[in-house]
């Protein structure tokens, strides 16, 4: 269920969109499915990913009822639906109630980006002191009804799969949708953007200019952006299949990236995956060691 | 004695974000107006203590998928401000390009797919393209334009990559910028036509007088920098911003509303607010096309941001296409910075208005305090003010029907429920006490 789950994909996966073609030969005789979008804590990215399909968004319109998308339609019809769309973690007592009636009305539950799938960039929370969170952001915090940590959907339900990236491929989500609606399987490459770069032929940031970079351990879908515009890869995609995650972190801080430097950057949008959030722990865990035997750490 | 009557609007649609509206009336009487915010608070200026300043523009792009432009921007402006470094023309005319690119595909979004619908009964975008199928086409090719601009300019158009502390990871090549001119040239001409189209739209006669504020530069339609002015005339420094706006917690709202520190007074941001102020500074073809039209100013019609923003996409096509015709690359594309104790602040206009931010820094580049303010946590007193006086029109109408008139006032002001660093969960209670706006801090 964790990951894109197919192995067998396209490393290109990002180039071949659904075209507006495709998605419009869906017969119209049987009754169309219904697509709802469902929204948790979430910046609502990913389903703007859906809208930002400029050239699909009206063929699609036609292959799919979109029976629930509060974003883009006043008109809510009830369910049951045949594929939910849900963005966004739970952190709140009401959502992680309101997850459980997604998952009731809907016949296949799709999450989609980092919040829905790892926790988002607020899982940064389930580190921290909630109770300090809530003073510094807020003068009243007895208005405030939080749970104290923010975790991914499939923590709470049975997710049928999950669509990683913050936020995620657009390209790639027509490709589930379309994968659902002919009752397939998505088939989304799960390799690492390393893979991409070199496929790219995009020089590596990390030993071409010693620019820490999570892309060896990063899940496929961005496009392998970051090392094309002269950063390294910070992990929106979370982690890929098998994720070496321990030999990466022990390269970084062998070759002077400090442990504050790599810390944060484990500790992102996808900081709460579990591949990465172990590392993260790891690496804070050898620091701590380090300072508490007074040898300099790596800064 | 007259009846109680509830309504009860669960979840505004057609905006980014999560809302919900209460209002309770009796008789001809508003006993209470609430725009409700249940977006799960995310505590963004919580995590952020304690990060390298550097994560900041990645960090609060998060906060909004539609507008992570504008969050990008004010916080490297803001840092820049605390690091003592001020980045040269170069890379002030790409950031004004990328927040162009943000502004067509926000504002083409919100005008084809989140408004127009609301001027012909229909429910979605998507609906609207059933009887305008060339004007809806058109808004999508728009919108797409804006977005392609991001891609190239900033790697990808929802949470770029490209901005930093300083400058760009990269600057593009001059072929990646000349590549786009076809399609700016296209995207001028196609925003004057939409412009022209939703000019003609039927508008309610609902012209409500009341403070707006945005940014004014000498020389420039506002987008990244400027003194803070107001329509009443208030002209401050930004540095001035936090004294002469205070944010308050009330508990039926569920966001921290934001109000004039002087008289506790409501006040507007958005694109009216700019146009109404910065008019004589809009591009020649925007100028033009609003005299064409008709357009007057100040303009208070809330239902008429549709214009302005058909305005404002004319202009950020005629200025993004003049950069890109200019456009040279250079180098560095980044400026060079040392850490060091201080504090920075800084307002940009996001499409939906103006928004601020706040960093206090240390000697080791970490983040020491945030504060942030979001265009919508500023408007959304202004909007419950200007239900009560639209209520009286509309209020005689169905529940539904009565409710659906408000959801349209509210979806005027593009909010941005998403925006939610300060958003928390709500808790209804009609018999709260904290009905009006109290400040709290």
């Amino acid at each position: 269920m964790k990951g894109n789950s197919s192995n067998s994909g396209n490393p290109q996966q990002g180039q071949h969109s659904a075209s507006a073609g495709t998605l419009a030969a869906s017969p119209r005789s049987r009754p169309r499915p219904r697509l709802a979008v469902f929204k948790f804590a979430s910046c609502d990215g990913c389903q703007l990913s859906l809208l930002d399909c400029e050239d699909e968004l009206l063929a699609a319109a036609e292959a799919v009822e979109i029976a629930y998308f509060p974003e883009a339609s006043s008109r809510m019809e009830p369910g049951p639906y045949d594929l939910a769309l849900v963005e966004g973690s739970i952190t709140t007592p009401h959502d992680a109630q309101r997850i459980q009636e997604v998952r009731r009305c809907s016949r296949f539950v799709v999450t989609i980006g980092a919040c829905a799938t790892a926790g988002g960039i607020q899982s940064l929370k389930n580190w921290a002191h909630h109770e300090d969170y809530l003073k510094w952001v807020y003068a009243r915090p007895e208005f405030i009804s939080t749970l104290a940590t923010s975790t991914p959907i499939a923590d709470h339900i049975r997710v049928d799969y999950e669509l990683r990236g913050c936020p995620i491929n657009r390209h790639q989500l027509l490709e589930v949708i379309l994968a659902f609606v002919r009752g397939q399987r998505p088939k989304l490459a799960t390799h690492s953007v390393c893979l991409d770069c070199k496929l790219k032929g995009t020089v590596c940031v990390e030993v071409a200019q010693g620019i820490p970079c999570l892309g060896p351990i990063t899940h496929t879908g961005c496009g392998a952006i970051c090392p094309t515009y002269d950063r390294g890869c910070y992990g929106c995609f979370g982690p890929a299949a098998q994720p070496n995650c321990r030999s990466l972190t022990d390269h970084c801080l062998q070759t002077g990236t400090s442990a504050s430097t790599l810390l944060p950057l484990l500790r992102n949008f996808n900081g709460y995956a579990p591949e990465f959030r172990e590392a993260s722990n790891r690496v804070e865990a050898l620091s701590a060691a380090a300072a508490s035997v007074k040898e300099p750490i790596d800064e | 004695m007259s009846e109680t009557r509830s309504i009860r609007v669960e979840a505004l649609t057609r905006v980014e974000g999560e809302g919900g509206l209460h209002i309770r009336l009796n008789g001809s009487e508003i006993e209470d107006v609430q725009l409700s915010i249940y977006e799960p608070p995310r505590f963004f200026e919580g995590f952020l203590r304690g990060r390298p300043l550097e994560d900041v523009p990645d960090i609060t792009a998060r906060i909004c998928g539609i507008c992570p432009v504008a969050y990008q921007m004010s916080a490297v402006h803001a840092l820049e401000s605390a690091l003592g470094v001020s980045p040269g023309p170069e890379i002030r005319r790409l950031r004004r390009l990328l927040y162009c690119g943000e502004w067509i595909e926000s504002h083409g979004l919100h005008m084809h797919l989140l408004q127009a619908p609301d001027f012909f009964g229909a429910a979605s975008g998507i609906e609207l393209a059933a009887r305008f199928p060339k004007e809806v086409n058109r808004g999508l090719q728009l919108k797409k334009h804006g977005n392609t601009l991001l891609e190239v300019l900033g790697g990808r158009a929802i949470h770029p990559v490209n901005v930093a502390v300083g400058g760009f990871y990269k600057a593009p090549s001059r072929d990646q910028l000349q590549d786009l001119i076809p399609s700016f040239e296209w995207g001028l001409q196609a925003a004057i036509d939409a412009t022209r189209w939703v000019a003609g739209f039927d508008f309610p006669d609902f012209e409500q007088p009341c403070e707006m504020v945005s940014l004014q530069h000498p020389d420039e339609y506002p987008m990244n920098e400027g003194r803070v002015v107001s329509v009443s005339g208030l002209s401050v420094d930004v540095a001035d911003y936090e004294r002469e706006f205070v944010e308050s917690h009330v508990a039926h709202s569920t966001a921290l509303h934001s109000l004039r520190t002087a008289d506790q007074s409501s006040y507007h941001v958005g694109p009216l607010a700019r146009i109404n102020l910065n008019r004589d500074r809009l591009c020649d073809n925007a100028k033009r096309i609003a005299d064409e039209i008709g357009f007057e100013t100040p303009c208070f019609n809330r239902f008429k941001a549709i214009i302005a923003r058909g305005l404002e996409v004319i202009h950020a096509f005629d200025e993004g296409l003049a950069i890109l015709k200019d456009y040279q690359p250079f180098r560095p594309s980044r400026l060079p910075y040392s850490y060091r104790n201080g504090e920075g602040c800084a307002a940009t206009e996001a499409p939906r208005g103006l928004i601020y931010h706040r960093y206090r820094i240390t000697d080791d580049g970490k983040i020491a305090e945030a504060k942030i303010v979001p265009p919508t946590s500023q408007n959304q007193r202004q909007i419950e003010l200007d239900l009560i006086q639209w209520l009286p029109r509309v209020m005689g109408e169905s529940d539904q029907r009565t409710a659906d008139e408000c959801e349209r006032l509210i979806r005027s002001y593009d909010p941005c429920i998403s925006c939610s660093t300060h958003f928390l969960k709500l808790t209804v209670d009609r018999q709260s006490d904290e009905r009006g706006p109290k400040v709290s801090l």
